[in-house]
């Protein structure tokens, strides 16, 4: 599966930074960079459901892969 | 204040939520109270309507804006386009890697602090150790000595605590716009590893940054800085000390303390900020005014039953925990980074080294409230 952070809504919690590292890696300013383009490595989906389940923008989308 | 609304908010703001989602009072010159989390987000978000020109919970600021500082604290005080520069500008000095370094002189400063009453076997755990750990690490940031820690406290608690005091908060806002306007003086000529100095030479637009709003910005990172995080602290300690069985668990746990953190700041989230409304209009079917004052009550948001499960409940292993103890939207707390660490860090040593501990017996524990809220003492014995 891949995620996605909508820039305009991300306000720099970094709250996904915290939770799962390898996906999401976080700026000067505190805003959040998916890592290898959003691609969430594999056994890492928990982790990545928490950073969803924890950012107070909603910023945070997952993308079906595609083939 | 009434005390008992500074020591329990949370009843009537449940009930509030209820029955009257977006209350309003005649109080202090009047203002809405929003207390859902849906209600509150969604102001924080709509930037249009709700401006941040106006943010101190007590008292309008009525008359002349002061001279010294006429956009006040940007960039907490202030809208786009200055919010977005000003903003900018203080972020990197809490950055991530920024608060690696801060980490090592908190952990120490901790210890340093418990070292001085563990023999005693009781201590106040706000004046003695909380206080203490914010506005040493604040210091550092801003360049100033960490000997005068006391007297920014003061000046801090005068601004804060005592809003509703005139005399004795208008005094300490001077006390703190003089001290910054002598230190801004001396870093233009000799700069330093600090954020003054870095404004003071900064050049934005083609042009210095005027010193009004550099005063402005070093005072809010003072004034920010400080009891807020002391606060947050303090009403940590309290909780341990009442719930032994949460205390015992995060030192069997140790893996348990970064979401108990976050759940420290979602049931005893310190800040609540005000937003002035920009027009006449309607929200959540209310009907506002130009001029009027809005609260933005994150800690009753961080209490809604709709947003959280068992909301009233401290549950250190929270794992969906959306809360808004630093705000949302473009004014997410700049020191929320921070204030995490030196909550997370203070409450590792702490029971690293008291890990049994209780209110002291027939203890009198005293809060303050309103803009900030959390314990000013907090006699315990361990």
């Amino acid at each position: 599966m891949k995620v996605r952070v909508d820039d305009d809504k991300c306000q720099g919690h970094a709250r996904c930074h915290a939770l799962a590292p390898e996906v999401f890696d976080v700026d000067d300013y505190g805003h959040s960079i998916v890592r290898d383009d959003g691609l969430v490595p594999e056994g890492y989906q928990e982790k990545v459901d928490l950073a969803i389940a924890n950012c107070p923008e909603f910023a945070i989308t997952e993308l079906e892969v595609r083939p | 204040m009434d005390p008992a609304y500074i020591e329990d908010p949370f009843t009537i703001w449940d009930k509030l939520r209820v029955t009257c989602p977006v209350a309003h009072t005649d109080r202090r010159g009047g203002a809405w109270l929003l207390t859902t989390y849906d209600d509150v987000s969604k102001a924080a978000h709509d930037i249009e309507r709700f401006s941040s020109l106006e943010v101190g919970v007590i008292g309008a600021e009525e008359g002349e804006p002061d001279p010294l500082l006429p956009y006040g604290l940007p960039p907490i005080s202030s809208d786009p386009p200055l919010h977005t520069w000003t903003r900018r500008l203080l972020l990197p000095w809490f950055s991530h890697t920024r608060i690696e370094e801060y980490e090592v002189l908190t952990r120490d400063l901790c210890r340093r602090q418990i070292e001085g009453f563990i023999g005693e076997g009781h201590a106040d755990a706000a004046v003695d150790y909380a206080q203490q750990i914010p506005v040493r690490i604040i210091a550092t940031i801003l360049g100033v000595p960490a000997t005068l820690s006391d007297t920014f406290t003061g000046w801090v608690r005068d601004v804060l605590e005592f809003a509703d005091e005139k005399e004795r908060a208008k005094s300490g806002g001077d006390a703190i716009v003089m001290y910054m306007i002598e230190q801004l003086e001396l870093r233009k000529k000799d700069p330093q590893d600090d954020l003054i100095s870095e404004l003071a030479h900064t050049i934005h637009d083609g042009e210095a940054i005027e010193d009004g709003v550099i005063l402005g910005m070093a005072g809010l990172v003072l004034i920010a800085g400080i009891d807020t995080t002391w606060s947050a602290i303090g009403s940590s300690l309290w909780h341990l000390a009442q719930h032994p069985e949460d205390a015992a668990r995060l030192v069997a746990e140790p893996e348990l303390m970064d979401s108990a953190v976050e759940e420290f700041l979602r049931i005893y989230s310190p800040v609540t900020m005000a937003r002035m409304v920009t027009l006449d209009t309607e929200f959540h079917g209310c009907p506002m005014h130009k001029g009027d004052k809005v609260l933005m009550n994150f800690p009753a948001a961080n209490r809604d039953p709709e947003a959280f499960e068992r909301a009233d409940e401290v549950v250190l292993d929270r794992a969906h925990n959306r809360h808004v103890a630093f705000g949302s939207g473009i004014h997410r707390c700049a020191g929320s980074n921070l204030a995490r660490m030196e909550l997370k860090v203070a409450l590792e040593e702490w029971l690293r080294r008291i890990p049994e501990f209780h209110l002291a017996e027939g203890a009198r524990v005293t809060w303050a409230g309103g803009q900030v809220r959390g314990p000013r003492s907090l006699p315990v014995v361990f």
